[in-house]
């Protein structure tokens, strides 16, 4: 479904990801792993045209993701959860899904009903200012508002980030369930023991360069991976 | 005598009322536009002057009927805050907030000179006069009475359409984060050229108001410009319900001082309260 093929990407003259390639197939669940500062976020802004890449190519169902401009990649079917959750503080929570559905707005009424279905949290606090939502229902509220637009391939950044830990399993248990709805996923996360427990696949990527990628269970199994990042 | 005095106070306040929603109204495409894509339009009040011209001569030498022409203004500086944005604001976009007042300040000498050049100094006017209303022992001027109502009607409609339509909630959340909209399918340089045409078309509903009252000449933007760049910054630049709020207390400052002292010492009593209410709140009333 999308196709990340030899990728160097950066901002100025400073490059982010070198050579990255990867790939996420219909119905799948793909983690991108590695510490702070590995390029995980760069790469999401690389698949939804915030940033250009300097090198390589896109493809997304076939087609190159190279001609098109930021604001319409979203209605080819790709929905980015943004880093820092990034929600229009002064809207209220339904307003901010609203937005989430701009390009397709005809079909607005049945997907709020379906997304309130997975959410029913945010249903209750649907006129409430999202800048007064906690933590956790803020991650909630940016993920029902990427989902309203019926993505076909949804793009998750770090959404355990500054979470109580006990939030983050509810976020977990969210993207497991959004899985499970037969959404396909990339996810970027930090908290690699958990996400490894959701996808199926996964991608190391360490200062910027793809270097390991194999099934959750490999992974979770790889000796480098236990001693650095899991403290085995 | 008491009852006189009463009844005369009365009159002034409701005067000052009508006067405040046309101060609203006229606030009101300024903040839009500062609120949205965070450029002062130091030469509105100049757009509001051509919206003026524009009533005038469709209504005056080409007899097409007032409403008509009215409609047509509206339209006209709707286009020139479009146009305002695309060749004047676009290329400044992320330079430095002072190089943004003075193109904006620019435009203001550049449409004045042109004013006087194709219309020449005099005074026109429309020659429409509207009957005052009386109640009771009180008058008012019909046009400050349309004036109001119409500044109202626009008030109200811009709110409806802020917080009922996707667009309108575009205008607002791209004030919010910016960098954000393309991921909602949103083109934010769309929203900007958007906005500015609003803008254009509240200037122009406020020419329309002004030109029932007031005469037109090319330095008219300089009788208004000034209060309604106060009144922004009174209630929060950028801040809507701040300016709505604003443009009552300054208008009532005006009216009632006005009653009290000399017309003049109205406008006296409003900027010192203009400049009292900096020392306390810098940001406005309701600024962050």
């Amino acid at each position: 479904m999308l196709a990340v093929r030899n990728v160097t990407a950066g901002y100025g003259d400073f490059n982010a990801l070198f050579d990255v390639s990867l790939e996420v197939r219909a119905g799948e669940a793909v983690a991108v792993i590695g510490p702070n500062g590995a390029g995980k976020t760069t790469l999401l802004r690389v698949i939804s045209k915030i940033i250009e890449p300097k090198r390589g190519e896109l493809t997304f169902e076939g087609a190159s993701l190279a001609p098109l401009r930021p604001h319409v990649v979203v209605s080819r079917g790709i929905a980015h959860v943004p880093e820092n959750r990034r929600l229009f503080p002064r809207l209220t929570a339904e307003e901010n899904l609203r937005m989430g559905a701009y390009t397709s707005r005809h079909q607005y009424a049945a997907r709020l009903e379906e997304v309130y279905a997975l959410f029913p949290r945010l249903k209750e606090r649907r006129a409430q200012v999202a800048g007064t939502l906690s933590g956790g229902e803020q991650q909630m509220c940016a993920i029902a508002r990427a989902l309203m637009s019926r993505p076909k391939l949804l793009l998750l950044d770090e959404p355990s980030a500054g979470l109580a830990p006990v939030v983050v399993q509810s976020i977990f248990e969210l993207v497991r369930r959004i899985c499970a709805e037969g959404y396909t996923v990339l996810i970027v996360e930090q908290n690699i023991r958990q996400v490894l427990k959701v996808v199926e696949r996964a991608y190391l990527l360490e200062a910027g360069r793809i270097v390991r990628s194999g099934s959750a269970a490999q992974l979770l199994a790889a000796p480098e991976i236990q001693k650095a990042y899991l403290g085995l | 005598m008491s009852d006189i005095f009463d009844i005369y106070l009365l009159e002034a306040v409701l005067n000052g009322l009508l006067l405040g929603g046309l101060f609203a109204l006229l606030s009101l495409g300024l903040n839009l536009v500062f609120g949205v894509i965070d450029v002062v339009w130091i030469c509105y009040a100049e757009l509001i002057m051509c919206g003026m011209y524009g009533v005038y001569y469709l209504h005056v030498q080409y007899h097409w009927p007032l409403l008509l022409a009215m409609a047509a203004s509206v339209g006209i500086v709707a286009f020139l805050g479009w146009l305002l944005h695309q060749f004047v604001i676009r290329p400044v976009l992320n330079a430095e907030p002072i190089n943004q007042l003075l193109v904006t300040g620019g435009v203001l000498f550049f449409l004045q000179a042109a004013a006087t050049l194709v219309f020449g100094i005099e005074f026109r006017n429309l020659g429409v006069t509207l009957p005052s209303v009386r109640l009771g022992e009180m008058s008012f001027s019909a046009a400050r009475l349309v004036a109001f109502g119409a500044a109202l009607g626009g008030v109200i409609a811009l709110y409806l359409f802020l917080t009922r339509t996707y667009l309108g909630t575009a205008i607002r959340a791209i004030s919010q984060d910016r960098a954000i909209m393309p991921l909602m399918g949103v083109d934010p340089a769309r929203i900007f050229a958007l906005t500015s045409a609003l803008g254009g078309a509240l200037a122009g509903l406020g020419a329309c108001l002004l030109v029932l009252q007031y005469d037109v000449h090319p330095a008219i933007g300089l009788s208004f410009g000034p209060i309604t760049f106060l009144i922004c910054v009174l209630g929060g630049l950028g801040n809507m319900v701040g300016g709505f709020i604003a443009a009552f207390v300054f208008a009532q400052f005006i009216a009632v001082g006005g009653f009290f002292f000399a017309v003049e010492w109205g406008y006296v009593i409003a900027f010192v309260f203009f400049i009292a209410v900096m020392f306390w709140r810098p940001r406005g009333i309701l600024g962050k």
